[in-house]
């Protein structure tokens, strides 16, 4: 009984793959193959679909959109959810709890309520169709989001850690970059993961912020679907390729995931 | 941890994200009000409505067919990713190598952009094209989920099983983790069974992340736009046409301003409605 116990994570973890071994399996295959027969791997093995999307700029353009407004995010939400986690960490303010809850309350509005006025705001701020838009829109629910995970690791770090600093003579800007924010490195990496993670796959408000210039990849993907007929092979080489970022990004912070969800709040 | 020290200055540390979250929040969400009680002919003319909008999507049977969904929908997806989420914890590796390896590929779905995970799931479920389809057909079940609508249900929840057990998986595990090995040692001398370790020990270790998993869980499921609509179009007919999805169609399919922007409103109230429910009864907990 005891030694079955690595069955159910396997069998999950199968669960899991096959879609995506499905997606993988449909990308090397030709669209004759894919219509005319049933198979399990491709008989034709091709990287055409791969190649049209690396030569074709409106392809890889919608990778560098994306990976550009992710980033832009990222950098833009943790940096600012620094300074305010730390307020709501260590200080008691005027409506400080209900400015918590305020901003958690954002992570809650359905994107769906928020594409036409955010259409209609960033048009009106000229910055309808740039990365920086969809950046910005993006904060909305990604800066709650890493006030609340930063939050939850300075909650952890003794108060002793400050009041030594300021002893030792540290002003506040100096003991925040130079003592505390190594101190927190994992909590940074777990709430920068958190934010690249909700930006990339996010695409309601991405798609209704971009027209031409700053079209995502996943946007690109969809106007594949519906105009030039069905091309799944394309679609899925194209699919296969937004897996890889995210791959990436949890390979490089797997030993923090379950770390940075026990210490942190989320 | 407890002790905070007053201080209206740190008032100038949460400004930055202040503006930034007003400004992304505050005025879109008045221009939602703004619409919601005014009807509008184009040519930016609005005319005064009151509450007209509000009494004629709480009255609309539409209105009623789609939260009825919405709430079906999310409450299979709670009753099934949260206990399969806590059993796979439970069975995972406790440390080595097997560890990352698991966190790696459970962690994997989460990080798909939404509409691959319906193109995906679409590819996988085609009856004649996908794995998924060609098995249940071979199994002798007339399965078509652009067709039938319990078909259809079907996909959708299974997909949506797919793409988020893993961050109750993920959540549980840490709670987990954070047990003590002094905990386990001292039930194993109690002659503790399996059960007993679970109710005491492990249950309420994890009390506070499987809060956070329902919470996180609930609102993203009621908020769900892009994978169903990916996968199905909130069809056939209207069998899955969740909250997000009809309010997209009522906004930018008929350009119904005011309408949409009333059930914009109710929608946004009822989520926040139950979240405050949710976080007060957590943070009570947390103080005890």
């Amino acid at each position: 009984m005891r030694k079955l116990t690595w069955l159910a994570p396997t069998l999950y973890i199968t669960f899991l793959l096959m879609p995506i071994y499905w997606l993988l399996n449909m990308s090397f295959k030709t669209t004759n193959e894919i219509l005319g027969t049933f198979t399990l791997w491709p008989q034709e093995f091709t990287f055409d679909n791969y190649i049209k999307i690396f030569t074709d700029p409106t392809w890889y353009n919608g990778y560098f959109n994306s990976i550009t407004y992710v980033l832009i995010n990222t950098v833009i939400s943790v940096s600012v959810a620094l300074p305010a986690a730390y307020a709501f960490s260590r200080y008691r303010f005027l409506g400080d709890k209900h400015l918590f809850f305020w901003l958690l309350t954002n992570r809650m509005a359905p994107p769906a309520v928020f594409a036409l006025p955010f259409f209609q705001l960033y048009s009106a701020v000229n910055l309808f169709d740039t990365p920086i838009a969809v950046a910005l829109a993006h904060c909305l629910f990604n800066i709650p989001l890493a006030v609340w995970i930063l939050e939850g690791f300075m909650s952890g770090v003794p108060r002793e850690l400050d009041e030594t600093a300021y002893v030792d003579g540290y002003s506040f800007p100096r003991f925040f970059v130079r003592v505390f924010l190594p101190t927190i490195a994992a909590g940074i990496g777990v709430a920068a993961f958190f934010c690249f993670m909700f930006s990339w796959v996010e695409l309601l408000l991405a798609k209704t912020l971009t027209s031409v210039a700053a079209k995502p990849i996943a946007a690109t993907m969809t106007r594949t679907a519906s105009t030039s007929g069905y091309e799944l092979g394309l679609l899925a080489a194209a699919g296969t390729l937004t897996i890889v970022p995210g791959a990436f990004v949890i390979y490089f912070v797997r030993n923090y995931i379950a770390k940075g969800f026990a210490l942190g709040r989320v | 941890m407890a002790r905070k020290t007053t201080n209206q200055k740190a008032w100038f540390l949460v400004v930055p994200v202040v503006v930034l979250v007003a400004f992304n929040a505050v005025i879109p969400l008045m221009t939602v009000v703004n619409y919601s009680v005014q009807e509008t002919f184009g040519d930016n003319v609005f005319f005064w409505e009151g509450v007209k909008w509000y009494e004629q999507v709480l009255h609309s049977a539409r209105f009623h067919a789609s939260l009825l969904r919405q709430i079906t929908f999310t409450g299979i997806i709670l009753a099934i990713e949260i206990p399969l989420g806590v059993a796979i914890a439970l069975t995972m590796p406790k440390k080595g190598f097997w560890v990352s390896v698991c966190l790696v590929l459970m962690a994997l779905p989460l990080l798909i952009p939404w509409n691959v995970v319906g193109a995906m799931w679409n590819i996988y479920a085609l009856p004649e094209l996908g794995l998924l389809g060609r098995i249940i057909n071979g199994l002798g079940i007339n399965y078509n989920f652009t067709q039938q609508p319990i078909a259809a249900w079907f996909t959708t929840i299974m997909m949506d099983v797919w793409h988020w057990t893993s961050l109750v998986v993920l959540l549980a595990y840490a709670g987990l983790r954070s047990i003590p090995d002094a905990y386990y040692q001292a039930a194993k001398i109690d002659g503790a069974s399996g059960w007993a370790v679970f109710r005491h020990i492990q249950l309420p270790k994890m009390k506070r992340v499987l809060t956070i998993a329902i919470l996180l869980r609930f609102m993203d499921s009621f908020m769900i736009y892009t994978e169903p609509f990916v996968l199905t179009g909130g069809g056939p007919g209207n069998s899955t046409t969740f909250l997000s999805i009809d309010l997209v169609k009522v906004a930018l399919g008929q350009f119904d301003l005011g309408p949409a922007a009333a059930m914009s409103l109710i929608y946004f109230l009822i989520v926040l409605l139950t979240s405050w429910v949710f976080y007060t009864l957590m943070m009570k907990n947390e103080e005890q």
